[in-house]
């Protein structure tokens, strides 16, 4: 046993000399590489410790952090009603919103990659313009208006489902289902041009191959050959899908107004600006900000693990 | 069933010629093989045998082979058609597997869905064309029937008229978007060059730390990232926004992967013949990439252009233009017209970057798979 161990220390020993060694010669690289990395780790490795340190104090900028343990994430969970409404409003659109939207982008992008050449360049367009489009999303709010002259009122009342008209931005039962129709508008992003692009890159002979083994309809195809050969691009689209599905706040903040009624639409993101950037609660909005973080990493790697056993 | 076959194999014996008749109880074999139910692989396979055999031994169709091949699926049959155009020279240009009825179904659907999304983005563009009474007509029409450009002029004026003048945001947007995107590409495809083509202690390691933080949003950061740019005090000027842009993480997972297509042999030829890295970098690898380039140029640009930073920035003359169309859209029913206008100044831009180099993105993206 000590005799293993001995040449286990000498193994480590060793590599870790040839590690140095070979980081020594590779100088060059870390020269190419440190721009990108001070300025990464300064924004986007740093800010994760530093929310999750002051998850546990008091802070509001202009004193000094106090550390209060787990009062924050005790208050998050046992007081504050709001955050648990918070947390099932994000809940609710990401199960619904996440999942449709990856399988539409996948759906969608399957079947442009049949057209034609040139149809198919106007249909990516056409696909993926609601995602870059700004805040076009703006739009829908003239076509849910709450009085009757807003056109989908207005519809309703003359085909006789309602007859009176529905405020669909300021009604509670209303405004969750009305922001999930604008996300999916939204949702085939850039998972979908992955997929689109994807698509086009799977070796043909692997179809004729197909063909002869007895491959009868396109339902077989894509699961007997398509989806096995799309699963790192089915890993990127999950990936931006779910980081999407969580983050939403801007199109509920807009359309339903901030804060809104009965906090209804308010997400998890929501909560974090509220406290964040109009109460200057710091410490208290890292802590939301780290249940958040923890959220997004764990759905991805749950997504993950099942996407791929996908097509075996 | 049985009782079938035993009538077709009489016919048989009695229409055709013996040498064809070996072929003939091959057909019905199938037939039977169907009745059984055998595994769909191995009865494709068996048609496949039987057509090869089929056309090897007879040119001329014999009519109980019609008998027999009606038995089969209609899609089958297809097959068979397919099989016999394949040896005409003809190009083939259906896939076999494809049924005209499905084909028909779902392109009608994905029309539809298409209507469907790119209606909201029509009806804005044509809502910023309308004039102001057009704007509030009952029944609303979606197309304008007589097109202005008044809202777009109306816009002009009015931010022409605000205490900062509209050319300053402009140049704030376009200045941030500008500096951000010229400084994200070249600082990531830096990092991605290494990363992609050397093999060097943690750069395994640093490229799992970049897949793990695209899994996560700036929202999550944004605090936090408040906090330490308070602490340098880049709070209220440009770079807080353009310097965590030259770091964001997508640009340097898309281009990492682009540029590993790129063959190793290339970089070796240009070292052997005396380049530095830095020669290879920006003589051999940069121009080699440039679908990717365009691809992290749309990245960058969509969200810089649409960055409000309102929690970053507060001087007034400093704010973006997006910022300021939001204040624009916040008056309410008296500026209906330029708020539509807004909407259709702010999504034209990035979407027409995407509409000029959409090839080139999506032979980026076709490398953009997450593997582990």
């Amino acid at each position: 046993m000590s005799q293993f161990l001995k040449d286990y220390v000498k193994v480590k020993k060793h590599n870790f000399r040839v590690g140095v060694k070979r980081a020594r010669l590779s100088k060059a690289c870390y020269l190419f590489l440190a721009p990108y990395a001070i300025i990464f780790t300064m924004f986007y490795i740093l800010p994760v410790v530093v929310s999750i340190v002051f998850g546990f104090t008091y802070y509001n900028i202009l004193e000094a952090p106090r550390f209060v343990g787990l009062q924050n994430y005790i208050s998050l969970f046992l007081e504050d009603d709001i955050f648990l409404m918070a947390i099932k409003n994000t809940f609710m659109i990401a199960i619904i919103t996440g999942p449709l939207g990856y399988l539409g982008s996948f759906l969608f992008a399957w079947l442009i990659n049949e057209l034609p050449r040139w149809v198919r360049s106007v249909a990516v367009v056409v696909f993926y313009a609601p995602s870059i489009a700004g805040n076009c999303y703006v739009i829908f709010s003239v076509f849910f208006r709450g009085d009757a002259y807003g056109y989908v009122n207005a519809f309703l009342m003359n085909t006789g489902i309602i007859d009176t008209p529905i405020l669909w931005f300021i009604d509670p039962r209303y405004m969750l289902p009305v922001c999930m129709l604008v996300i999916l508008w939204m949702s085939l992003g850039a998972g979908f041009l992955s997929f689109v692009a994807g698509l086009q890159g799977i070796d043909k002979s692997q179809y004729e191959a197909g063909y002869m083994d007895g491959v009868k309809n396109r339902w077989q195809e894509l699961w007997f050959i398509t989806l096995p050969n799309m699963k790192p691009m089915l890993m990127f689209g999950a990936v931006m899908s779910i980081t999407q599905a969580f983050s939403v706040c801007e199109v509920t903040m807009t359309l339903c107004g901030y804060p809104s009624t009965d906090y209804a639409a308010r997400t998890i993101v929501t909560h974090l600006f509220d406290y964040g950037f109009s109460r200057f609660e710091m410490g208290y909005a890292c802590s939301i900000a780290t249940i958040l973080f923890l959220i997004m990493i764990l759905c991805n790697k749950a997504i993950q693990s099942m996407l791929s056993r996908v097509g075996t | 069933m049985s009782d079938m076959n035993n009538n077709m194999t009489t016919e048989n014996q009695n229409i055709i010629a013996e040498e064809q008749e070996t072929v003939n109880t091959e057909a019905v074999e199938t037939v039977k093989a169907d009745a059984f139910n055998l595994e769909d692989e191995a009865l494709s396979k068996l048609e496949a045998v039987e057509d090869v055999e089929e056309k090897a031994a007879e040119p001329v169709k014999s009519p109980s082979k019609e008998k027999a091949s009606v038995k089969k699926t209609k899609k089958s049959k297809k097959k068979e058609e397919e099989e016999e155009v394949y040896h005409k020279p003809l190009i083939k240009r259906r896939k076999p597997n494809r049924s005209i009825a499905g084909d028909i179904f779902l392109y009608l659907f994905l029309l539809i869905v298409a209507v469907i999304m790119f209606f909201p983005i029509i009806y804005a563009v044509e809502s910023a064309l309308k004039p102001l009474d057009e704007l509030f007509k009952f029944p609303p029409r979606i197309f304008a029937q007589n097109p202005t450009l008044d809202n777009f002029s109306d816009l002009f004026v009015t931010l022409g008229k605000s205490w900062v003048s509209f050319s300053r945001y402009m140049f704030n947007t376009v200045f941030i978007t500008g500096v951000g995107t010229a400084g994200h590409l070249i600082v990531a495809s830096m990092a991605a060059f290494v990363l992609a083509k050397y093999d060097f202690p943690g750069g395994k390691t640093f490229f799992k730390l970049v897949t793990v933080a695209m899994m996560f949003t700036g929202y999550v950061t944004g605090i936090p990232n408040y906090i330490i740019m308070s602490k340098l005090h880049m709070i209220d000027t440009y770079w807080a926004i353009i310097i965590p842009a030259f770091a964001f993480p997508m640009g340097l997972f898309l281009m990492k992967q682009f540029m590993e297509g790129l063959p190793t042999s290339l970089i070796e030829a240009a070292k052997i013949d005396g380049a530095t890295e830095w020669t290879v970098f920006s003589k051999i690898v940069m121009p080699n990439v440039k679908p990717a380039w365009l691809t992290l140029i749309i990245f960058s640009v969509q969200s810089l252009w649409n960055n409000k930073a309102s929690t970053v920035i507060y001087s007034e003359e400093m704010k973006t233009l997006p910022f300021a169309m939001q204040q624009i859209q916040a008056g309410g029913i008296a500026r209906t017209g330029e708020a539509a206008a807004v909407l259709v100044v702010l999504m034209i831009v990035p979407i027409a970057i995407f509409i000029f180099s959409e090839s080139q993105i999506l032979e980026t993206m076709a490398s953009s798979g997450l593997k582990d």
